[in-house]
Formats: structure tokens, C-alpha cells, sequence
């Protein structure tokens, strides 16, 4: 049984915190004094945000949307902003023992004296620490049992598209950019704090912000069943939205941010600066949440992107910069900024990281440049391994264009890559599951071309799906069929010589599967899992498969109607009263689309297919250049070095206006 | 052309690792555009030598650097104000405190020194206990210790490499609260270092460390004199900035 803490009686946590530091592992995680950190005024018209990482440091800091919030809340003369990550469990339970509270990282500050904590989620695993930050806080977990005067529990990023699971604990949710609109709810918070947060004031104030565009309260909503499944949602009031629509900042080149990023003095795991280049992608993979639900396409400026890197590099003594964004190579004019960041740096060596390469767009001049400075990685997605099952998926690249990237990479002196795809996908036959095998042998052979012993890492991970997404009609594969086509792969490749194989655990998929698409009834079971010791289920060594099956079937929950059951088009999902500007009959006609083997080309640099997320927010994608950049087939079905038609057969969906069949 | 530095690592800033300072002092240099010489080859690295680790949680006022300066970049160096140049972009606690040009010829920090004082805190307050097991320690023909190194249990005796312990006075420590005594320990370097900890683990009783700080780096010169490692390179050039 997990135990509340209480607040320390005036005795400053970092007096509290220091003696026990020598007794666990990587104390330098809770010191702060990062380059970059900020030590905010707090008061009585300042709104104090924790922002808080329910995960380790390590994993927590690079997060650059909350370096970015971090920034903009300082900005504010209304505001005051700070830091916090989980601690880990050596740490935890010591803090649990000598009842000191969780604390901010940047003025070891307890937690329960900010006005609100604001968790980044980007990953359903994480929902069970969540909880325990809550209640390390010194707060209760289930929002219905706060005080007036306890900490707002706000929760943003990408898997709070789906936050019924978590809809018992958290107070409120954002969706979509959070730049803009966390003004907008300190301003709220702001006139509650000066009024005194007094008794009885606290479900007006929610009442108040759910009536923030992008801002969605889910106590102000009562969710009605039929059977097992869900009959509606409705608003308490009639002036809470029926529909939370996400937010969108218009245009990144407003958004410089971070601009000074944080440099710590320990080692995280993107231990480098990174800049974002676009923010959205159009590409349509449609097992991909991520590039559905941050469309449009917005790229910053080149040349703000380039003054971001040379400040960034010279600001922090970095010698590595990630460009990130949900497909880098497709950014416009990018060998340029490549190869601009290579020469400005002269001779402090920097190099340049693409985190995200889509192998059609991945060119030998982009290789060319890349290699001039240290190398780092690579790492290329084809995702699947048959031409067929990326039309499915919609991932339009073409085995040609795999080899052409890796013999790009190997010819200008990789010896090693990575390939990362799926396995579980929709449609999926052991034929294309081998596919993954054969494309992965043919990698090595290309690179045994140019090196006496080329490797390829081929890393498979369980598909999930996900909510606004094309595939959140689709029934997971079991534990059982997801071990079975990874034991096909390792068969495969055991006579194979230089591919090195790494898989998910299939348990692991299982429980963020149930988490991804599940409903207001999973609080309980997230709350079990949690309160028998269920932390950092993203870490395989405290995965614990048991305690969520255990957790399920207490609740009187089947794993098979949540995780594994194919949904219907009539179905309400419990996610339909939230709105990332995508039509549902888009997504529907893109699953059907899906089953039926047609690709869908990126509407960046073709028509509209009225998806809803320019439409539906008066919006439009800015890219700089109108042409998809050199290089590969760039998904469009045209080989763009020759401009001829590529040989393969590729059906394309009619724009929106032509006449349907 | 190869410099030393002198750095102290004091305050929140000894939470961080051996490895961990290294990455710092690597993005310093680099904010301070010092002409740093990078190795050859795949993945040229910046050319620093660190002499002894430190343990995570200690503070020093006696860290070393050695710094590989590019001969070609070299000239637009101004040795006076680096120190003050690099503590400004290093983080609070971690501080330059002197710097002098060496011999390149010079044998590395690892293998010229040859001994470290410390000032530890121990957490105890009978003074007359202390005393005793650090006169048993000093009387005792050998300390054995055992630990692991590689998988496999190595037993060495610390007795020759414990140069001298004094107890120096009994300490009121801020930071835990807590009464104990303070020793000074002068501990030997070669063929390892003695690290503070299993010194007092080995001790009859046991004592626990409050607080350790490293107070000098010791190198003995040809002529058998005392020295450290800035002092050394003397001869050779005045130490530049020293604090």
C-alpha cells in the first residue's frame, strides 16, 4: 500500500534532500543547476506550474515541449515555472520514509505549494507514475477527492488524445501546442488565485476552463454506457463545448523556443542540442499518431533554423545537434542547413543528427554532408517489409528506396544502421512479415559491396493502435501471434550472418494497448496497478504483465474486448467527444482505404483530401518549397531523378471535389 | 603545446560523476573556443587527461587537467585570463582556481602523482573511538581489503598506501545534521589509489563518512621533494592566475 506525504515543516526540502543523496544512484539527477535552469519569483499574482516528467531525468530533460512551456511561462510576469522528473525508486523510497515530498529540480520547492502540476505524457506506460507523482506530492490521486486548495493536475502531449483512462485523476487536459495556451489558462488561474482559492470555488473554476479552446475538463462530462459499450458523452452544462478541439500554433517561425536550451550535468539520453525544423507531418503513415494528430505540415525558416543551431551550439558547447521533426529529411532546403551547420562550425567538429529519416528523402548528398563531421547513427524506418503491406500502412516507400539510402550511407563510410519496423500490422501475412528478414539481408549485402563487415540492427516493435488514427478500428494481435511472427523473425535470421535482432516485449504492447484505446472504466485498473507497485512500466525490469491482467479481471474488464476486438463505424469511441481536426469519415475512409492496398500521396505537395486539420482551423501547411525535396520517390509515385514513373502500381485516392466511383 | 589546470569541485556540483565532469569541462572548452587539439582517427575526441577520479559526492579543492592545446591555433591564447575565462563557463561549484604550461614530455597525472591529502568528516562523536581505530589502523602490519575487479575477488593491504591520518577536531556538519570528527588523511596513490570509503569500512570499528573533501594532489620530484602538480611544471613557466 502506497502512503500519502506530508509537507516538511519549514525545513527546506534541499536540507532534507541532501544527506540522503549520497545513498543512491546518480544523485546529480536532483541537484538541478543545469546551464538554463531558472530560479522564478514566486507570489500571490504569480501563477506557479510545475512541470512535471512522470519519468526518470535521464528520459525527462530532453523533453523540448516542456523546455519550451518552461521558457514561455518564465516569460510571463504572471507566471512562475519549474521543474520535476520521478525519482527513482531508490530515491522514492527514502522521500516515502522521511515523508518529504516531491520537488521542483530547479529551487527544490515542494510540490504541493505550486499551483499547478502539469505532467507531459508521451506514453501511455507512464500513466502509473503519473499517479505516484500525484501522490508523492502530497496530493490525492482522484481529482473528485481534492481539496479547493490542492494543485490543479493538468496533463498535455500525445497520449492525453485518449485521456479517459487517466479521466479520474487528472483535473484538465491539453490538446494539441501548448504555447499559446497556457497563458491563456494561467490568466484563469491567475483571477482564481488572487480571489483567495477559496472553499467551493474549485469546480467553478473548472466550470471556467473548459471553456479554454483546447482545454478539456473531463468532470465536466458524464459518460452514459450501453452494455459494454459507450452511448454518449455529454457536457454538464450547456456552455461546456460538446467537442474539445486541439490547439495548433499557425507558424513555428513565432515559436523560437527553446532559446536556451537546457544543458545538463549528467548524462540524458539525447545528451545534445536539438533544434525542431517542422512541426506535423502529411506523409499519412496510418499506423502513426504522431503525424496525424500535429497536422498541418509548419515548417520554421531556414534561416531562423540556422541562427537556432549556431546560437544553440555556441550558447551550450555542444558538439552534436539533432534537426527534429517527424521527418527531417523532408524539411525544404535541408542539405543546405546541413551543410551550413558543418562549415559555420569550422573546426569545433560538430555533427548533425536526423533523428527521423525517411529513406526516400535520405539522398548521398544528404549522406555527403552528414559524414564531413563525426557520424552518428542511422537509423532508417521502412516500418514494414513488403511493398504491399506499406500500402496498407501507407508508408509509399519502395524497396528501391531503402537500398538506395543504405548504399548512399555505406558508400560514404557507415559500416553499421539500424531498421526499425512493426510487426501486428492490419492485414499481415507471415509472407510479409519474412519480407522484414529478406530487406534486412539485402542491406547487409549492399554494404559487404563496400565494407568487409557490414551490420544492420533490425529492431521490431508490436504494433499498438491508436486513437485518430486510421487504424483505431483495428484489433491488436495478441501476445500469443505477436511472439509467434517475432520467433518466424528470429528463426530467419539465425542464418543470417551481420543482422543483429531486437524485439518489444509483446506483454509490453499488450498493456499499452489496453491503456491506448481504453475508457473512463480503466481508472480502477491503472489505480491497481499502481497501488501494488506498478512504477516505470516503460523499464522491461519493472514491467509487470501480471499485475495488469490481474488488475483487469478485478475490475471485471476483458483484456480481448478492449485490446483485441476489431471496432465498428457506429461505434461512439471514447475519444469522439475530442477533436485533433481530423473528420471521422476520413479516417474511416482511409481504414477502408487501408484493407483495400490504396496509398494515399502527401497532400503537402498534392491536393487536399480534406482530412479537416487545415479546413476545420482556417490553416494552412507552410513549407517553403512546393516541390517535395531531391531525391527517391519521396511517396510520390514518380522517380524524382529521372522524373519517369516508378514501376510500381500505385492507386491513388481521388482529391476531395472528384467524383467518387 | 600542453596546459594544467587546477579546478576545485565544491557544493551541489559533487553530485556528479567522474565521467559526468569530463563532459562538462569538454563543453566548456568548447564555449570558451580554446583551441582544444582533437585526436585522429573515427571519432576524434578532444585531447584532456584527468588525473585521479574523484568519487561521486566528493568535493575537491585539488582537481587536475591536462589540456592538449592546437600549436597551429595557439597564439591567439591568453594564458592570464584563462582561468577566470573557463570558470565563467562552467557551472556554480566548479571553478579554475590556476593554470601553468607544461613539459609535454611531462609524465600524465595518473602517473605522477602519488598520493592525496583528504579531510574527512566522519559521522561520530566519541573523539577517543575515532583515536583508537586510527591508531589500531596505523599500528596494524597490513589493512586487508577485498573486493571485486572483474568478476574475480583480488585482496589487497591498504597499510602501506595510508601515508598518515590525523584526527583533527570534532565538527558540527550543517548538512546532516549531525555531530562527528574531522580527519586529515594523507593516502597513497600507487600502484592504486586508496579510496576513501573502504579505508574506513576497513577500520576496527567501522567508521561512516559525513563529508569528504580532497585537499591536495601530491607528486615527489626527482630530488624527493613534496610537490604538486602545478608546482612541478614551475620551473618551466610560472603558474599563470593562480588563486
Amino acid at each position: 500500500m502506497v502512503m500519502g506525504t506530508t509537507s516538511t515543516d519549514g525545513v527546506p526540502i534541499w536540507s532534507r534532500l541532501e544527506p540522503l543523496l549520497p545513498q543512491v544512484q546518480k544523485p546529480a539527477r536532483y541537484i538541478g543547476c543545469e546551464d538554463g535552469a531558472q530560479t522564478p519569483e514566486h507570489g500571490p499574482g504569480i501563477v506557479s506550474w510545475l512541470l512535471t516528467y512522470p519519468d526518470t531525468y535521464e528520459v525527462g530533460l530532453p523533453n523540448q515541449g516542456l523546455q519550451i512551456l518552461y521558457e514561455i511561462l518564465n516569460e510571463r510576469p504572471d507566471a512562475a515555472a519549474e521543474r520535476s522528473y520521478a525519482p527513482w525508486t531508490d530515491l522514492e523510497a527514502l522521500l516515502r520514509r522521511d515523508r518529504i515530498p516531491l520537488f521542483s529540480v530547479d529551487t527544490h520547492r515542494s510540490a504541493g505549494e505550486f499551483d499547478v502540476l502539469a505532467f507531459n505524457l508521451s506514453a501511455e506506460l507512464t500513466f502509473t507514475n503519473l499517479l505516484n507523482c500525484i501522490d508523492l506530492a502530497g496530493v490525492p490521486v482522484r481529482s473528485a477527492d481534492r481539496a479547493d486548495a490542492d494543485p490543479l493536475i493538468a496533463v498535455g502531449g500525445h497520449c492525453t488524445y485518449n485521456p479517459e483512462p487517466i479521466a479520474d485523476f487528472v483535473d484538465l487536459v491539453v490538446l494539441g501546442d501548448g504555447e499559446e495556451v497556457v497563458g491563456e489558462i494561467t490568466e484563469v488561474l491567475r483571477e482564481w488565485k488572487r480571489a483567495g482559492k477559496n472553499a467551493g470555488t474549485r469546480e467553478g473554476l473548472l466550470h471556467e476552463l473548459s471553456k479554454v479552446v483546447g482545454v478539456y475538463v473531463p468532470s465536466m462530462y458524464d459518460v452514459a454506457y450501453d452494455g459494454a459499450f459507450i452511448a454518449e458523452v455529454t457536457p454538464r452544462y450547456g456552455d461546456v463545448p460538446a467537442t474539445v478541439e486541439k490547439r495548433t500554433v499557425a507558424d513555428l517561425a513565432d515559436w523560437p523556443y527553446p532559446k536556451n536550451q537546457l544543458v545538463p550535468l549528467t548524462e540524458v539520453v539525447h545528451d545534445r542540442l536539438s533544434v525542431e525544423v517542422f512541426r506535423g507531418c502529411t506523409r499519412g503513415c496510418r499506423f502513426c499518431q504522431a503525424g496525424m494528430i500535429t497536422r498541418p505540415v509548419r515548417e520554421r525558416p531556414a534561416g531562423q533554423v540556422r541562427d537556432m543551431i549556431n546560437q544553440g551550439l555556441r550558447r551550450t558547447g555542444y558538439d552534436e545537434v539533432a534537426l527534429t521533426s517527424l521527418s527531417t529529411a523532408d524539411f525544404s532546403g535541408i542539405q543546405d542547413v546541413i551543410s551550413s551547420t558543418i562549415d559555420d562550425a569550422g573546426c569545433d567538429r560538430v555533427s548533425v543528427a536526423l533523428p527521423s529519416l525517411r529513406v526516400d528523402a535520405f539522398t548521398v548528398g544528404i549522406a555527403a554532408e552528414l559524414q564531413r563531421a563525426r557520424r552518428t547513427g542511422l537509423t532508417f524506418a521502412p516500418e514494414a517489409g513488403s511493398w504491399r503491406m506499406r500500402q496498407v500502412i501507407n508508408k509509399l516507400i519502395r524497396e528501391e528506396d531503402l537500398y538506395g539510402a543504405v548504399e548512399s550511407a555505406y558508400s560514404q563510410g557507415w559500416r553499421r544502421m539500424k531498421l526499425y519496423f512493426l510487426t501486428g500490422l492490419p492485414t499481415e501475412t507471415d509472407e510479409d512479415t519474412l519480407g522484414i528478414a529478406e530487406l534486412a539481408r539485402n542491406c547487409v549485402e549492399l554494404g559487404r559491396t563496400h565494407h568487409k563487415s557490414p551490420s544492420v540492427t533490425v529492431s521490431v516493435g508490436g504494433f499498438v493502435p491508436k486513437p485518430f488514427t486510421p487504424f483505431q478500428w483495428f484489433g491488436q494481435n495478441t501476445v500469443v501471434e505477436l511472439g509467434r511472427k517475432i520467433d518466424l523473425l528470429k528463426d530467419d535470421f539465425r542464418r543470417t550472418k551481420g543482422v543483429q535482432m531486437k524485439w518489444h516485449d509483446p506483454r509490453a504492447t499488450l498493456a499499452e494497448g489496453i491503456a491506448s484505446r481504453g475508457d473512463r472504466r480503466l481508472g480502477p485498473v491503472i489505480e491497481y496497478v499502481w497501488r501494488h507497485g506498478g512504477t516505470f512500466q516503460e523499464w522491461s525490469e519493472h514491467f509487470s504483465y501480471d499485475l495488469w491482467l490481474e488488475a483487469m479481471a478485478a475490475h471485471d474488464l476483458d483484456v480481448d474486448w478492449y485490446v483485441h476486438r476489431h471496432r465498428t463505424e457506429d461505434e461512439v469511441l471514447p475519444w469522439d467527444h475530442l477533436s485533433a481536426g481530423l473528420h471521422k469519415d476520413f479516417l474511416w475512409q482511409d481504414w477502408r482505404d487501408a484493407l483495400e492496398e490504396v496509398g494515399l500521396e502527401d497532400c503537402r505537395w498534392t491536393p487536399c483530401y480534406d482530412c479537416g486539420a487545415c479546413t476545420g482551423y482556417g490553416i494552412e501547411h507552410v513549407v517553403a518549397s512546393a516541390t517535395p525535396p531531391a531525391g527517391g520517390s519521396q511517396g510520390t509515385g514518380v522517380d524524382l531523378v529521372s522524373g519517369s514513373s516508378i514501376s510500381v502500381e500505385l492507386q491513388n485516392r481521388r482529391p476531395v471535389g472528384a467524383a467518387t466511383p | 603545446m600542453r596546459v594544467r589546470i587546477r579546478f576545485s569541485k565544491l557544493g551541489k556540483v559533487r553530485f556528479t560523476s567522474h565521467r559526468d565532469v569530463a563532459r562538462i569541462w569538454e563543453r566548456a572548452l568548447r564555449r570558451a573556443r580554446l583551441p582544444v587539439a582533437y585526436s585522429e582517427g573515427f571519432n576524434p575526441r578532444p585531447r584532456l587527461s584527468f588525473g585521479l577520479a574523484l568519487s561521486t559526492g566528493h568535493e575537491s579543492g585539488a582537481e587536475y587537467l591536462d589540456i592538449e592545446l592546437d600549436p597551429e591555433r595557439v597564439e591567439e591564447l591568453d594564458l592570464e585570463a584563462l582561468p577566470a575565462l573557463l570558470s565563467a563557463q562552467l557551472p556554480v561549484g566548479l571553478t579554475a582556481t590556476a593554470m601553468v604550461v607544461i613539459d609535454r614530455r611531462m609524465p600524465s597525472l595518473q602517473q605522477a602523482v602519488t598520493s592525496c591529502t583528504w579531510q574527512i568528516d566522519v559521522a561520530e562523536v566519541d573523539v577517543e573511538l575515532v583515536k583508537g581505530a586510527i591508531e589500531r589502523a596505523l599500528a596494524a602490519p597490513s589493512i586487508v581489503v577485498t573486493r571485486e575487479r572483474k568478476g574475480k575477488q583480488v585482496t589487497d593491504d591498504l597499510r602501506p598506501l595510508v601515508l598518515s591520518i590525523d584526527v583533527d577536531s570534532p565538527i558540527e556538519d550543517g548538512i546532516h545534521n549531525q555531530q562527528g570528527v574531522r580527519l586529515i588523511a594523507e593516502l597513497g596513490t600507487q600502484p592504486r589509489a586508496v579510496r576513501v570509503s573502504e579505508l574506513l569500512a576497513a577500520l576496527d570499528p567501522p567508521l561512516t563518512e559525513l563529508r569528504v573533501r580532497r585537499l591536495h594532489q601530491w607528486i615527489i620530484t626527482d630530488d624527493d621533494q613534496r610537490t604538486d602538480p602545478i608546482a612541478v611544471a614551475a620551473p618551466l613557466s610560472a603558474p599563470v592566475g593562480a588563486i
